[in-house]
């Protein structure tokens, strides 16, 4: 349960965006978030409508882009996205694969009200 | 602000397309442990598992193996006490304590903190014992040249695939308790392959601190890594 850490940075991220471009409030963020990340989605956003009170994002929305995760398949060579953490080739059914990516925490975006 | 809608007719829309990792301001830090681990010639190993897989108990035996060879500091997260840092007192080593109270993980700036308060100018290895838990370190790279995972035998070889980021974030998967490999339905080749699967690079050691079994693996890893 990392995910208020996570929000901790995030808001103070955002913060820092916010004063750069004197926005008076954060309307929308949108962040990116891998099957491998280790953040659940739902606690992501509990842990952010918890914190962002008293915040410039204290009436932002928050976007979850949950990625997709590729899956290279060593037996037939194929490749496979899958959102969930689960680790078969969809096209062969083989446990030997690897994954590309998956492990993507990132900010993507802001929609800010500036003067 | 406008009654109708709640529009502000004053300012504008704007988009930012940002593109940063979430955890930018921690990597900030784990880049300055990095430099500062570099430039003390100090291999920092980051030892994350569940509570109760052997990650005290293997620093017990390295430095044991290591006396006279090799200079070692810890550091020690737990949520809470300072046991494990009295116990590596024991062996005479220097030992720092982090107790993190809320947090389920070690951050770079809390480590940044602690090694300020230990000699790195006269230690060669420094472990880091991350708390015990095997979600939450995984997110923050800490800066340590090593990150090594423990998986006990009796945690279940299917681990890997359940808690898939903190095996792609390491270089090393120590499998640790064979001792009891034939009284647990463990199958080491099912958690290599499951492992290998979020990470086709990480390498793989199976030992047993009680009695012995593959330190001498785990030793010479460590060693190679100093060296490096």
């Amino acid at each position: 349960m990392h995910e208020f850490s996570i929000v901790q940075s995030l808001l103070r991220t955002i913060g820092r965006y916010a004063a750069e471009h004197s926005a008076t409030e954060v309307s929308k963020v949108i962040v990116r978030v891998g099957p491998l990340s280790g953040v659940v989605p739902h606690l992501l956003r509990t842990a952010f409508d918890t914190f962002k009170e008293g915040t410039v994002a204290e009436k932002a929305e928050l976007c979850i882009k949950e990625e997709a995760m590729r899956l290279h398949c060593d037996d037939c060579g194929r490749d496979s996205g899958v959102s969930s953490p689960m680790f078969r080739c969809q096209h062969c059914g083989s446990l030997r694969v690897k994954a590309c990516n998956g492990d993507e925490l990132i900010l993507e975006r802001l929609e800010m009200e500036c003067p | 602000m406008c009654q109708e809608c709640g529009c502000s007719p004053d300012t504008t829309r704007k988009l930012l397309d940002v593109r940063r990792k979430v955890l930018e301001d921690n990597d900030v830090w784990a880049e300055r442990n990095r430099e500062m681990l570099r430039g003390y010639g100090v291999l920092g190993i980051n030892l994350m598992s569940s509570p109760g897989s052997g990650k005290t108990t293997l620093i017990e035996r390295t430095i044991d193996a290591l006396r006279g060879r090799c200079r070692i500091g810890v550091i020690e997260g737990d949520l809470e006490t300072d046991r494990d840092a009295r116990r590596i007192r024991q062996r005479g080593v220097p030992v720092r304590q982090i107790t993190t109270g809320q947090a389920c993980h070690l951050d770079a700036f809390m480590l940044h903190e602690a090694m300020h308060n230990l000699p790195l100018d006269r230690i060669d290895l420094l472990f880091v014992e991350n708390v015990g838990n095997l979600v939450c370190p995984a997110a923050y790279d800490l800066g340590t040249g090593m990150n090594v995972v423990l998986l006990s035998t009796t945690e279940g070889d299917d681990k890997p695939a359940k808690y898939p980021l903190v095996f792609r974030r390491s270089e090393l998967m120590v499998i640790t308790k064979s001792d009891l490999l034939q009284g647990v339905d463990f199958d080491p080749r099912l958690a290599v392959q499951e492992a290998r699967a979020v990470n086709p690079l990480i390498q793989v050691i199976v030992l047993s601190s009680r009695t012995g079994e593959g330190i001498g693996e785990w030793i010479e890893y460590i060693e190679r890594g100093a060296k490096s």
